[in-house]
């Protein structure tokens, strides 16, 4: 059937986009020449290079696009998948190059001679590079990807908008450019995984905006009555970390011509409102979002619905209505009042409840199919990491007890509770949905080696059980050296003791690191191979008409 | 009575009440037998082929 022919006109979006684009670009340029620090006018060149290339891609894609994207085909959706195709693309490559830099740090801490003395690679620039990257580059784009699929497919419409996709996806890698680059140029308002200034701050809240806007457009036009738990999770993630951004980045630039920014708040208030953000970017970012995964992956690849949605419903409103107050555990004897003190230990520990009840809920929708584990690594590696959040969601409140956790703060003990949950959790369950992900984007039938998945896995469990377990010695170790008086009442160990004692851990952590980063490798190669090489999904025809780029 | 002291009061004990009362309506919803067979068509979603 010959489709009428639509005039093609420059939309009122594309319009917009171009214009707020070309603004940019103007106050970029402006800023770079009036810029008081070299690394601001670096950033305003480099921003007001990346609006110009915004402006070119509108155009560009104005020249080849169809008329106007057709909602439906033959009474089927049509998703809009190439920015999922480019955040899933981006995730893999923030992913290996976060891991890397981590495993690089890593070993500056069992060998700190591998730093040079340069202040680029010393370890105070790289670690909030590699936490950035593992977290906001990779996990971010693990969350676009799998959002802007989930919420499509289960709403069964196209998302809005023609350049509003990708201005969300592209924006936000922009976003991460310029977080990671001003890191290693020592740009830092000194806030933890809050770290970049004011000017990322404002540009990473317009991005943020438009990625709620685009999504809520998504469930506005959805075809189910219903909207799927998933999609609940990603809202929580979506709406609460825009509440976290504003919150604790409430500070006024000295200067626009300079980075520097003072924050508002002082003292314990903004301690309080820092590990608020902080532990809620673990509940939110972390924990919620990646929950919306689960509910739509565990149940795709199992072939099963999830084990009960009433329980998800509890799951969802449990867990939102409680991690948001756990975050004073970050503060245990310190200035805050000690009634909020025990106020974030309380919440953490009925956290427990949501917490294990989502675990629950994944790992017995699988019950019926617990055979398929042995054939499907990917349904493995996504079991794995529901059992790695129920591991480490019982031992955060364990430590947000105060008296454990005047054990094991400030020590080894925490970082390696926050990698329990990173690579085991955080890790596996995007790894898994990467695997499921591929095939489908680029309409392939399988991943094309199930084998190299099982290898990815093995090893990254390998590599994580080495983390976990050189953590928990050295941090138990470190934490009563701390603490170990001799007769006279003096303490028993100075400091480079302690330091000199957790040497053989450092080493045993770097190489469960590249065990990990071998792993995510070997991953990249199998999903490349999956795109180039992969057998074709039966019911695609090659060169449909619909499908075809007009010239 | 300061205004921290005051406020800092209220929230630990009306905070429970108000926990309470939300934790209460998200059982009743999620457990009203009329919202079964939605809720199971609406686990099915992510099953189903478009």
């Amino acid at each position: 059937m010959a489709r009428p022919v639509e005039t093609k006109a420059f939309t009122l979006e594309e319009m917009g986009y171009s214009l707020f684009l070309a603004l940019l670009a103007v106050v970029c340029v402006i800023l770079a020449g009036k810029a008081w620090d070299w690394q601001l006018a670096v950033h305003a060149t480099v921003g007001a290079i990346f609006a110009a290339g915004g402006i070119f891609l509108i155009i560009k894609g104005y020249q080849t696009r169809l008329a106007n994207p057709a909602m439906e085909i033959d009474g089927k959706p049509n998703y809009n998948m190439g920015p999922v195709k480019f955040a899933a693309i981006a995730s893999m490559f923030w992913g290996v190059a976060g891991f890397l830099v981590g495993v690089y740090i890593a070993s500056e801490l069992a060998f700190p001679l591998i730093n040079f003395d340069l202040p680029f690679l010393n370890f105070g620039r790289l670690r909030p590079l590699h936490t950035s990257a593992v977290i906001f580059a990779f996990g971010g784009n693990v969350l676009l990807a799998t959002s802007f699929y989930v919420v499509q497919r289960t709403s069964q419409a196209r998302m809005p908008g023609i350049v509003t996709p990708w201005f969300i996806v592209l924006g936000y890698n922009a976003f991460i450019v310029i977080a990671g680059t001003g890191y290693l140029l020592g740009v830092t308002q000194g806030k933890e995984y809050a770290e970049p200034e004011w000017y990322a701050d404002l540009w990473l809240t317009i991005v943020w905006v438009v990625y709620l806007l685009a999504f809520l457009g998504t469930l506005w036009r959805r075809r189910e009555a219903h909207i799927y738990v998933a999609n609940w999770f990603y809202l929580a993630f979506i709406v609460t970390v825009a509440m976290l951004h504003l919150g604790n980045n409430v500070s006024v630039p000295i200067s626009p011509y300079s980075l520097k920014s003072v924050q508002v708040f002082s003292g314990v208030q903004d301690a309080m409102v820092q590990w608020w953000y902080g532990h809620n970017a673990v509940g939110f970012f972390l924990t919620a979002a990646f929950l919306g995964i689960m509910y739509y992956f565990v149940p795709k690849r199992a072939d099963r619905p999830v084990y009960s949605y009433r329980l998800s419903i509890v799951h969802f409103w449990a867990l939102i209505f409680i991690y948001i107050w756990a975050g004073p555990h970050h503060l245990h004897y310190t200035a805050l009042p000690e009634w909020a003190s025990t106020l974030g230990m309380t919440f953490s520990i009925i956290l427990w409840m949501p917490s294990w009840g989502g675990m629950i809920n994944g790992l017995m929708t699988l019950s019926g199919a617990w055979d398929k584990l042995r054939t499907d690594p990917v349904l493995r590696m996504l079991v794995v990491s529901v059992a790695f959040y129920g591991m480490s969601t019982f031992e955060g409140p364990l430590m947000s007890i105060k008296a454990v956790n005047g054990l094991s703060h400030y020590t080894d003990w925490t970082v390696g509770h926050v990698h329990s949950g990173a690579l085991g959790w955080v890790g596996f369950v995007s790894f898994g949905a990467l695997y499921c992900l591929f095939p489908w984007l680029w309409n392939k039938k399988a991943v094309y080696s199930l084998k190299l998945v099982s290898w990815h896995f093995w090893l990254a469990t390998i590599g994580i059980v080495f983390y976990i377990c050189a953590m928990w010695v050295s941090g138990i170790m470190q934490g009563l050296m701390w603490r170990a008086y001799d007769k006279l009442g003096f303490l028993e160990y100075s400091f480079i003791e302690t330091v000199a004692a957790m040497h053989p851990y450092y080493a045993i952590r770097a190489l469960g690191g590249a065990l990990f980063l071998l792993g995510s490798l070997i991953m990249v190669y199998n999903l490349y191979m999956t795109v180039v090489h992969g057998e074709d999904a039966e019911g695609v025809t090659a060169g449909s008409p619909a499908l075809a780029p007009a010239e | 009575m300061t205004t921290y002291s005051s406020l800092a009061q209220f929230a630990q004990t009306w905070g429970l009440v108000y926990f309470f009362v939300i934790f209460a309506g998200v059982l009743v919803y999620a457990l009203w037998p009329s919202n079964k067979r939605p809720f199971d068509e609406a686990s099915r979603i992510p099953l189903r082929e478009d």
